[in-house]
């Protein structure tokens, strides 16, 4: 039962149902809206707000609602008006810049890390416990020892980052090494072709799929992980700015939050995808 | 002996309660073309690798014009059975990775240059910028061969080369590293279990018992006047002779023979056959 599909049937049913989706919500959202009329103390209600003196709740936006607080949001995404008010692209740039750094940092020492695992059994018997053992810890368990040696949240955030992006990587690349075909690395030999050469134009080419792959299981984590991370530090970023608008109920601020978030967790998929596929060889 | 390039000197692979064989003694002379056959089990592969330098004999050595081997070299280019080309690269890299080994010092444009050129003389210079998984099985194989002659080795080590191919290609090969080979005089060494291949590029065929404890039984001298090639090779006198004689042996002797060898074995002067020699009639006696 396996009919050809074309893109455009996809599209067009992903499109009906968000439609319907976004129809629903926005039917019930209306209809479930605040109930309103019941008479207030004018001066209580001035005191609490309007929602909370009536004692409900703010009701949930509709989508409607939301799209015009994303235009807001996205027509001035880089204002800067005080530490607690930048615009939504900034609190992106902040998370970004921490991923970036804390993921860059981490492939630069799991990538030689692992090649020397992957390389050396004796290695790979020896550092596998500790592996092992730290690989299942939430990167957050490593925020209050951060703080305490860094001092510095932004660089503690980074800290994290690193931490939870590292173990993809080392263990792919320690992988990707230690399955390097023999029959290549027999070529290299018959050839005299030294270490260095070896490692570099057999063993890193014939690893790099699935050191990517780690790399792109890495950069998922880091922008899972960053945004925990950012709720517990505070000041800057997606994360800090979800919570921040948590406090000040906006509903609305938070879905358009995760739905910015999902967005850019997709494009560095993406991103990483397109270099998997630059490094991929068929055989 | 003297003049042998190779010779093998009492090599033995063992395994903790297994011989796989000992006490081997072999020579490859300079320009020789020598087949290793035999059967599955007895080592062949593990002789080949141990004459190219990737494994170290469990006892015995392995001298190479006057020197013991003590691992791989340039001088000694091996084509593997896979033809082991790295699917990253193309045919042009694969052949200019080689290339780069035995020249360090050449520059990038000499040796694409090279590769190329390398890759003209098996016939693929069209398909220089393809990648292996682009190429058919005795193309990527052809390739193989490129990259083994394009370092200008001293000796030439096949480990079944031709086996993963079809029939048609296979020939086709043969031909070509029997051209191959003759226009350089080239030394080799090849394992197979191909009668007719064997017959086609051989000088001297080595057979194998079974394992374990393999031995070379019996050097079969190929006395098929070259050039030979594979539309009139078994035309030729005394080509069934030769053929039932390693046939026989594969099937039957290989067997019969294997395990301890008699008491007045010399694994040193193995015996000599010449199946394809027409009988040569005793010399007339002298009149009383």
């Amino acid at each position: 039962m396996s009919r050809h599909v074309t893109n455009a049937q996809a599209a067009l049913l992903s499109l009906a149902i968000l439609a319907a989706f976004l129809g629903i919500w926005e039917f019930s959202a209306r209809s479930g809206g605040p109930a309103g009329g019941a008479a207030l103390d004018p001066e209580y209600a001035a005191l609490l707000g309007a929602a909370a003196a009536q004692g409900g709740q703010t009701p949930f936006p509709m989508p409607s609602e939301i799209a015009v607080r994303l235009w807001e949001l996205v027509r001035d995404p880089f204002y800067i008006r005080g530490p607690n008010d930048q615009g939504i692209g900034i609190q992106l740039a902040y998370s970004l810049a921490r991923v970036g750094a804390g993921f860059l940092i981490a492939a630069a020492v799991a990538i030689p890390l692992g090649f020397l695992i992957g390389m050396s059994p004796l290695l790979s018997a020896a550092l596998n416990p500790f592996i092992q053992v730290l690989r299942p810890v939430s990167p957050l368990a490593w925020m209050p020892l951060a703080l305490y040696t860094i001092k510095d949240s932004s660089v503690s955030s980074i800290f994290v980052i690193f931490i939870c992006s590292v173990w993809p990587m080392l263990l792919n690349t320690a992988f990707g090494v230690s399955s390097t075909r023999k029959e290549w690395l027999n070529v290299a030999r018959t050839l005299e072709a030294g270490k260095l050469k070896t490692a570099w134009k057999v063993i890193l080419p014939a690893a790099a799929p699935t050191i990517l792959t780690g790399m792109r299981i890495s950069i998922g984590i880091a922008w899972l992980v960053i945004v925990a991370a950012e709720m517990l530090v505070g000041g800057t970023g997606i994360g800090y700015w979800v919570w921040n608008q948590w406090n000040n109920l906006s509903l609305a601020d938070i879905v358009i939050a995760i739905l910015l978030i999902g967005i850019v967790g997709l494009l560095l998929d993406r991103l990483l995808g397109v270099a998997a596929r630059a490094v991929a060889w068929a055989e | 002996m003297s003049n042998a390039y190779v010779s093998v000197e009492a090599i033995a692979r063992r395994y903790p309660g297994a011989t796989i064989f000992e006490n081997l003694w072999f020579d490859i002379r300079r320009g020789e073309f020598v087949c290793l056959v035999g059967h599955s089990g007895c080592g062949k592969t593990t002789v080949l690798n141990i004459l190219a330098g990737l494994e170290a004999p469990s006892d015995g050595a392995v001298i190479v014009d006057g020197q013991e081997i003590t691992g791989p070299s340039l001088d000694r280019a091996v084509i593997f059975q896979g033809h082991a080309l790295m699917p990253w690269m193309t045919a042009e890299q694969n052949v200019a990775f080689a290339l780069s080994c035995r020249h360090p010092s050449w520059p990038k444009a000499k040796l694409r240059e090279a590769a190329r050129a390398a890759l003209e003389k098996v016939g693929l210079g069209h398909a220089a910028d393809k990648k292996p998984a682009q190429l058919s099985g005795g193309m990527k194989q052809r390739v193989g061969i490129a990259r083994a002659l394009a370092i200008a080795p001293k000796m030439l080590l096949m480990d079944e080369p031709f086996s993963a191919l079809d029939a048609l290609t296979r020939g086709a090969l043969q031909e070509e590293v029997s051209r191959l080979v003759t226009e350089a005089d080239q030394t080799a060494f090849m394992i197979t279990h191909d009668v007719d291949e064997a017959i086609l590029l051989a000088d001297r065929i080595l057979l194998m018992t079974n394992g374990p404890q393999a031995r070379v039984a019996e050097v079969v001298v190929n006395t098929l006047p070259r050039p030979r090639d594979r539309a009139s090779l078994h035309h030729m006198p005394g080509y069934h002779e030769l053929r039932d004689h390693i046939l026989d042996f594969l099937i039957t002797r290989s067997r019969t023979l294997a395990g301890t060898p008699p008491a007045d074995w010399n694994p040193r002067d193995v015996p000599e056959v010449r199946p394809a020699q027409p009988h040569v009639p005793p010399p007339p006696r002298a009149a009383a």
